[in-house]
């Protein structure tokens, strides 16, 4: 089949499903909808527009973004509201279906946001208030097509960019990418086209293009969505990435964490090949490639560049020095080009559009725009993608809804283990490349992990320490022991063991591993603790002179007391629910909690009654008001 | 190991079983059989020893002592070569995991919404140990880095099904619930 009749067939296809006169219901089926019932939804549409006879198309759709509000669905009617719901069980599917599409009632109470139907856009969903924000370029089609139709993507405009490029000689393409200033999406913003073009230059055949989807950070998940909603602009990306510096294989290297964006990209990689977007002689043209799959192993150092390729090849993946780059030297010592999934989705819409286009977006130094994920204590959690020189103000705020418990907002962790921690004072930065690496923090991943006053940044510092610690490869003596030795420093201030002369240390240190470590891994591994020390002293000054916690974090610092005047006496709950039995009742039957035998669990405070409230936490311990003995009980001598 | 430093990575999770490979009666069935026919779908070179790896803990749900030596000779590399491998990434584990297995998240989000509360009553329930497995086989317990569900943290996951906003107390509610269904009377003190 020619291309023209594959985009016939596509259009036709697409044609008949949002316009042919019958509603379109979809459903998010990324791993966060799977997580919350979306398979489960699915089916039910399925059995219930077969029950109550109703002709509708139901698609599967990948991620929208809103991952607060999966499992999302949207329906929209032919000349009707497209409505978008959160949230949806099993049990209003029925509802659903009878009330929007048999009669015309859009159970509003069900619903997120509504949306125009008909006309030119019917894909974009402008009534949430965060797509106003918002700038979708690679999150354009996620939640909008079916991932695992190929015709999908096709009709909404895809594989057009490659063969475009295709009809372009090689330079003509490489210079729209150097024209667009794209820098690369994993983190360290690496000219993309300088990149590409050093591994053209290099007169060694055979090339290749690996695709960077080792998505390791905990906390960041931008790049399993993009591979799980949308995994065929990333191929045409990798194609055109070939065609530009003449490689003709390609590899996409993806965590084995992430089983379903595995699966969608297999499907997605044989559909390709099948149309002839992926094999020899590519759209008739005398070019080919290929993308073969390689699974990573869960090793978070695997996402460096040098080291995934050794993973690649089937050995330990331990990063190397450099030079030589892998743009001249990498995968079984031929010139490669790795770049971040993101990156490589990025490619078609250039091609497409140009690469002053893309340049026209975003701040001086970086061009385009950014997919953050939203966690922590952030009300709307989920993907988002703004133009560079955003603030993180309006991340937080805008679009993701501010804090959800109505706390005081504390800080932000951007980057992730590499990245650093930045206080309220610098919300008002427009976050790029280069602002980001001047306050000590680094886009990194893209995750952006929200703190509200009840985290402790030493905590916070602690957690990431002791990620990069254990996940140091061991190669470098400053990441393998440096890392260790600032871990055991944190350990001692989180149990008030620190003395005010760490500090000093922990910045020497961390300023020596950083200079000492090959890679990017022990190169950034102290920013969390080096931002907090510089942003929040005076939270580990508490730590050491007070062996205070001010976040009521750090468990050997705080203590649980039951307030005397708020305990209701008749009530057991903390009682039954302590697992050590360390609370008793003394002889007015207030509720006292043994410290001796209290493991600190939490469990008490939980299950206390919110019209009593009565469990607190208290630091320091020093602070805690003297309880009575506990009465020695019948048949239990000490 | 501790000692080490970095290298005590090796170990995190699985270093007890590391150093005494499983036992003669961890010895899955048919085990000859079954490797022979996923050696089928492979050329036996060097390269893909992460891949061989990964499709032997497919298929027996852990990485039998045995199946490494095979995959050794299949490839031609040295036993140790295997072995190192397999002890760098934390995919691989060396003993045959829990039918239910339960892994517990320590992403970022899930660390600040208080997942260490929730891996220590984990712990204190099943009273088994991190990497450790129940004596009736029913549960492993697991720490993961991050399993991407940061909008409901903290989350646990057992078996396939991911458990939403986890508390301690809600970690005895689901497993008593479970031991209920199994006929088995939570254990008194």
């Amino acid at each position: 089949m020619g291309v023209v009749e594959l985009r016939e067939r596509a259009a036709s296809k697409w044609q008949g499903m949002v316009s042919g006169g019958k509603p379109v219901v979809t459903v998010g089926t990324a791993t966060c909808g799977q997580a919350a019932g979306a398979m489960a939804v699915l089916s039910a549409f399925e059995r219930e527009l077969k029950q109550q006879n109703v002709e509708a198309s139901l698609v599967p759709v990948g991620c929208m973004g809103m991952c607060y509000a999966e499992p999302l669905v949207t329906i929209s009617k032919p000349g009707g509201f497209r409505v978008c719901y959160h949230n949806v069980t099993e049990m209003e599917v029925a509802r659903l279906v009878q009330g929007y599409l048999v009669n015309d009632d859009p159970c509003l109470d069900l619903a997120l946001g509504a949306v125009e139907g008909g006309g030119g856009e019917p894909l974009r969903v402008p009534e949430l208030s965060r797509f106003e924000r918002e700038q979708r370029l690679i999150l354009r089609n996620c939640g909008e097509i079916n991932p695992e139709d190929i015709d999908h993507y096709i009709a909404v405009g895809g594989y057009r960019a490659l063969e475009k490029a295709l009809a372009m000689p090689p330079e003509h393409v490489l210079n729209e990418v150097i024209l667009s200033h794209l820098r690369g999406r994993g983190g360290a913003g690496f000219p993309t086209g300088t990149k590409w073009w050093q591994a053209r230059r290099v007169p060694v055949t055979p090339k290749y293009v690996i695709a960077n989807g080792d998505e390791g950070d905990p906390g960041a998940f931008m790049d399993r969505v993009i591979l799980e909603s949308d995994p065929h602009q990333v191929i045409e990306g990798m194609i055109i990435c070939g065609y530009a510096i003449g490689s003709n294989q390609g590899y996409i290297y993806v965590r084995a964490e992430y089983p379903l964006a595995v699966r969608r990209l297999e499907i997605a990689l044989r559909q390709a090949e099948e149309a002839g977007f992926l094999g020899d002689r590519i759209l008739g043209s005398r070019f080919g490639f290929r993308i073969r799959i390689a699974k990573g192993a869960g090793a978070f150092v695997s996402g460096e560049s040098t080291a995934l390729m050794r993973a690649i090849e089937g050995e330990r993946s331990m990063p190397r020095a450099r030079p030589p780059h892998s743009s001249e030297s990498g995968l079984w010592g031929k010139p490669t080009v790795l770049n971040n999934v993101k990156t490589f989705a990025c490619v078609p819409l250039i091609i497409e559009k140009g690469g002053p286009w893309f340049a026209g977006i975003g701040t001086e130094g970086s061009k385009g725009t950014a997919v953050f994920a939203l966690a922590g204590k952030v009300a709307n959690s989920g993907l988002a993608e703004v133009p560079m020189g955003t603030t993180i103000r309006t991340l937080i705020n805008d679009i993701g809804g501010g804090v959800a418990s109505g706390r005081n907002l504390k800080a932000v962790q951007i980057g992730g283990p590499s990245g650093g921690c930045l206080p309220e004072s610098l919300f008002d930065t427009p976050v790029d490349f280069d602002t980001l690496t001047r306050a000590g923090a680094v886009m990194g991943s893209g995750g952006l992990i929200v703190m509200d006053d009840s985290n402790c940044m030493v905590d916070t510092a602690r957690f990431f320490l002791d990620f990069c610690q254990k996940e140091s490869c061991g190669k470098c003596t400053m990441c393998r022991l440096g890392t260790r030795q600032l871990l055991d420093i944190l350990n001692d201030i989180v149990v008030g063991r620190g003395r005010m002369e760490d500090l000093d240390l922990l910045v020497e240190l961390g300023e020596d591993v950083i200079a000492g470590s090959l890679c990017g891994l022990g190169q950034t591994a102290p920013n969390p603790l080096l931002t907090t020390i510089r942003y929040f002293r005076d939270e580990y000054e508490a730590h050491i002179r007070e062996k205070r916690c001010p976040s009521l974090v750090c468990r050997d610092l705080i203590a649980y007391y039951i307030k005397r005047d708020k305990c209701d006496r008749a009530c057991e709950h903390c009682v039954l629910t302590c697992p050590t039995k360390a609370i008793f009742s003394d002889e007015k039957g207030i509720k006292v909690i043994d410290q001796e035998k209290c493991t600190k669990c939490g469990n008490c405070l939980e299950r206390c009654p919110p019209e009593f409230t009565a469990v607190v936490k208290i630091s320091p311990v020093s602070t805690l008001p003297p309880s009575p003995p506990r009465p020695v009980e019948e048949g239990q001598k000490s | 190991m501790e000692e080490l430093g970095g290298i005590s990575r090796l170990g995190s999770a699985n270093i007890g079983a590391v150093t005494q490979p499983s036992s003669a009666d961890h010895k899955p069935p048919d085990l000859e059989k079954r490797l022979n026919a996923i050696f089928s779908r492979y050329y036996g070179e060097k390269g893909e020893l992460l891949s061989l790896l990964q499709a032997v803990q497919d298929e027996f749900g852990f990485l039998p002592p045995e199946a490494m030596l095979a995959v050794a000779r299949f490839i031609h590399v040295p036993e140790g070569k295997v072995y190192g491998v397999a002890t760098f990434y934390n995919q691989f584990r060396f003993t045959p995991p829990g039918k239910h297995p339960i892994r517990v998240c320590m992403g970022t989000a899930c660390h600040m919404a208080g997942g260490q509360l929730v891996l220590e009553a984990a712990e204190r329930t099943l009273d088994i140990k991190v990497g450790g497995l129940t004596p009736d086989g029913e549960f492993s317990l697991e720490r993961v880095a991050c399993v991407g569900c940061c909008a409901i943290a903290p989350v646990m996951v057992v078996g396939e099904t991911v458990q939403p906003k986890m508390t301690s107390f809600k970690v005895e509610e689901v497993f008593a619930a479970r031991k209920a269904a199994a006929g088995q009377v939570p254990k008194q003190e």
